[in-house]
């Protein structure tokens, strides 16, 4: 997405352009707005916390004689009678992709000075995200209704809920914040405020169209993390 | 300055965010159907694990534009991903050793 140019300074390819980059004594990230620098380094970090969640989560359920739940039993859900088999994180599964690729298709249409449709887009992902929170809390209350509690469950090894309620609690959390700050940012694009270089609340900052995609970076990482949390909680 | 700038931004084709964004929908697909046909075993986590590479590369790659990006920046944020794959690595050994040691004790006993 960047396509920088600065001046008396020739741009390399490759690893030869990483290594004339970070020897440059100058900015290392060449081209890149420091809020999206910044935004990469806070989701590293991001990164890390989740990684500890979900690996302390492997350890406990590697390191446990009992028998663990089966999650394919465990959140089955009743359709017309019949229970299937993870159909409620299936749907939020593609409700989060959904919002992922509209919020993809918004940075796009920012960086062309769409304003009209880059904002529905922002508002669509709002939409899909907030929608995924409110299934994730009927999901929280269903186990809760059937005992599940962080140190004890009918089903199986007593570690079960306090992974789950850590890790789907910590993922809702961001999911939670995210809709809070699309919200904020879809007023923001209607508002113009990208268009006419309006300063922001916390920063001395113009405001300018690549904060739709810092945005974006924060949105699609969520959704990144619930392949993860999909993969290793739900379906291992 | 900022005028410069917009005039410089590119995008890229909508058909690239459109065919990334079905081929997150058939993975997905897919890694769902690796449950309801219950596969078991080696299969079942190749799979699993096959699926969510893929969708992860495709949402960094060209979701969050890391595709795109000078080598810098990307190089930057995937080599301390590898060091969290060795922490993996190490907790399954630990965690192994753990279930042994447990299931062990409880028949030898203490002492």
């Amino acid at each position: 997405m960047s396509d920088p140019t600065i001046e008396g300074y020739k741009f390399k390819p490759g690893y030869s352009g990483m290594a004339a980059d970070t020897a440059s004594d100058q900015t290392m990230f060449k081209g890149v707005h420091w809020g999206k620098a910044m935004m990469w380094i806070f989701l590293l970090s991001d990164t890390f916390i989740f990684s500890c969640f979900l690996i302390s989560y492997m350890k406990g359920r590697g390191s446990t004689p009992v028998e663990w739940p089966n999650p394919s039993e465990v959140f089955a859900l009743n359709a017309f009678g019949v229970p299937v088999p993870l159909l409620l994180i299936a749907i939020m599964t593609f409700v989060l992709i959904t919002s992922s690729g509209t919020m993809a298709l918004a940075v796009k249409y920012g960086y062309e000075r769409n304003r009209k449709m880059c904002g529905w887009l922002i508002l669509a992902t709002a939409f899909g995200g907030l929608t995924f929170v409110g299934m994730q809390a009927f999901e929280w209350s269903k186990l809760i209704h059937e005992g599940v509690r962080p140190w004890e469950n009918p089903f199986g090894a007593p570690q079960f809920g306090s992974f789950f309620f850590m890790i789907t609690g910590f993922h809702g959390t961001h999911v939670s914040i995210g809709v809070i700050f699309l919200f904020i940012y879809a007023y923001k694009t209607f508002a113009g405020h990208y268009d006419k270089g309006k300063r922001g609340w916390f920063t001395s900052m113009k405001g300018d169209y690549v904060e739709i995609e810092i945005l974006g970076l924060y949105w699609h990482f969520v959704d990144l993390v619930w392949v993860f949390i999909f993969a290793f909680f739900y379906l291992w | 300055m900022s005028e410069i700038k917009k005039e410089q931004t590119t995008t890229h084709k909508i058909g690239i965010y459109l065919w990334i964004w079905g081929l997150l929908f058939v993975l997905s697909f897919f890694s769902y159907m690796v449950d309801w046909y219950q596969f078991q075993g080696l299969l079942r986590w190749s799979l699993i694990l096959l699926f969510m590479f893929l969708k992860a590369g495709l949402i960094m790659a060209f979701f969050m534009h890391l595709f795109w990006e000078r080598y810098a920046l990307v190089n930057v944020l995937l080599w301390p991903m590898t060091a969290i794959a060795c922490f993996v690595g190490l907790m399954v050994a630990e965690g192994k050793y753990t279930l042994f040691s447990r299931i062990f004790y409880f028949f030898v006993g203490g002492q």
